[in-house]
């Protein structure tokens, strides 16, 4: 099979969920009850809405993350040659794995990695 | 020789034989997806199943065992019980996000399928960049995850989508340099071309204690990247109460809670693939009466026996380790897992590239 697969396997899991949704939607039948639709913190009435900030922290791991992905994605095409190409490919890699480094140990001493 | 292969030729060529192209190709890919959706159906209920009997052989208890005999039932009266329940949505949510969450996340989970090699020649779709392409698709489910966050309005869902989204992101790279490592080896990005490579040994005993390291360092990423205990702090119960699917119920609920477990199977029948040769027997060297012996088991069943061991593995973990924190659970991933596996895939290359393994 060939990539025409992807979009039956698409189509197989929205067929699937879709499917116990409507089967889910025609066994039962709701009630009505005014509190019924409230979000639910716990029985707690809630406080404010959680529309709003949220700690810094995610977004510094995610900047990091960032880096260190686009890393991995260059490194695949090394993989794949690495072992036919040999010791010049290892000491690239080396190159360019130290100048990252150097930046991770940059962020981890400016603080970017400690949590709070 | 009956194999799978055989059987799909066959098959394809009756068809073709009987009627023209269009409609071939039609009904091949309806084979497809009624096979996957049949596959995850009964992966869904058989390792629910297995989740609570390993739970009470752990636990020294007996687990479901009314349903049915020895409780086999239950999960199926399970799953009825949550078809039964109202597709309820809460007043604030923001619908079109809600409604869309499980669906992305249902999707990744069964576009991952498409290169697991289950037997030999049993694949969906033989890609070149299998491993490239599991990588990349797994990091879609993220997306479904801090949509059902965010959307579900409520403080618990946001937390626990934000830090299932910042857990299952850093996990990835060390997971990422844990499959390159065998990438390496390899040099393919093939799935088939990996599990042949190791047809005088799998890798995990050729190739010393570096790839021991790498699968170590593998097991534990993708038990986090799967939100799974101890790294469960995406719906740590006692601090979260559900994490980010707090506000679904009933059938989507029910989605989420399956493709969670899929998501289980696919990154432990990867892991099985890359270190223990997937559909591979367990051969030596040039042990060739044993490397007969050994292929007489057929390959579907040495690919789930691995599978299912490895999942065993990751149940056996949810007992054993008290759940980490937020800030313990970053630090054992930057400072320690990063750092060695980008290390130790420098020294599997050294090994690659000098032919030390054997």
């Amino acid at each position: 099979m060939g990539s025409g697969s992807l979009i039956s396997l698409i189509l197989a899991a929205v067929a699937f969920s879709a499917g116990g949704l409507a089967v889910a939607k025609f066994l039962t039948k709701g009630s009505t009850n005014s509190q019924k639709g409230q979000t639910y913190e716990c029985g707690v009435p809630t406080s404010g809405s959680p529309w709003n900030q949220f700690h810094v922290g995610y977004y510094l791991f995610a900047l990091i993350f960032l880096i260190f992905d686009v890393e991995l994605v260059f490194m695949y095409p090394w993989a794949v040659v690495v072992k036919k190409v040999g010791m010049p490919a290892l000491f690239e890699i080396l190159v360019f794995v130290f100048i990252l480094f150097m930046g991770f140990l940059y962020a981890h001493k400016k603080g970017a990695l400690k949590w709070m | 020789m009956l194999s799978f292969e055989n059987i799909s030729h066959g098959l394809h060529n009756w068809l073709s034989a009987i009627m023209s192209e269009t409609p071939v190709v039609l009904i091949e890919l309806t084979l497809v997806a009624l096979a996957a959706i049949t596959l995850f159906a009964a992966l869904g209920l058989i390792l629910v199943y297995m989740e609570r009997k390993v739970a009470a052989v752990i636990q020294i208890r007996k687990g479901p065992n009314r349903v049915g005999p020895m409780g086999i039932f239950q999960t199926a009266a399970d799953t009825l019980k949550l078809v039964m329940k109202e597709n309820f949505m809460p007043d604030s949510v923001d619908k079109f996000l809600y409604k869309l969450a499980p669906f992305v996340v249902m999707i990744t989970a069964m576009l991952i399928l498409a290169p697991m090699p289950f037997a030999q020649g049993f694949q969906i779709w033989n890609i070149n960049i299998g491993v490239f392409y599991v990588t990349a698709i797994s990091s879609i489910s993220v997306i479904g995850v801090l949509m059902a966050g965010w959307a579900s309005n409520n403080k618990y869902s946001l937390l626990g989508a934000m830090r299932s989204g910042a857990q299952i992101v850093s996990y990835e790279l060390s997971a990422g340099f844990a499959i390159l490592s065998i990438v390496a080896l390899t040099g393919s990005l093939n799935l088939n071309d990996i599990i042949l490579s190791q047809q005088d040994g799998w890798w995990i005993f050729k190739g010393h204690i570096p790839v021991w390291i790498a699968f170590v360092i593998f097991m534990i990423a993708v038990t986090a990247e799967t939100n799974r205990a101890p790294f469960d702090m995406a719906e740590a119960e006692s601090e979260l109460t559900g994490g980010f699917h707090t506000e679904y119920g009933g059938m989507r609920f029910a989605l989420f809670f399956l493709a969670e477990y899929i998501n289980i199977f696919i990154v432990c029948g990867i892991g099985a693939t890359l270190f223990f040769g997937g559909w591979m027997p367990f051969h030596i060297g040039h042990w060739e009466g044993f490397n007969h012996v050994m292929d007489y088991i057929p390959s579907s069943i040495w690919f789930f026996g691995k599978t299912f061991f490895l999942i065993f593995v990751i149940m056996w973990f949810r007992w054993t380790f008290p759940r980490l924190r937020i800030d313990q659970l970053l630090n054992l991933e930057w400072k320690y897992l990063l750092p060695i596996s980008l290390f130790n895939l420098l020294l599997i290359t050294v090994i690659a590239i000098k032919g030390w393994h054997f």
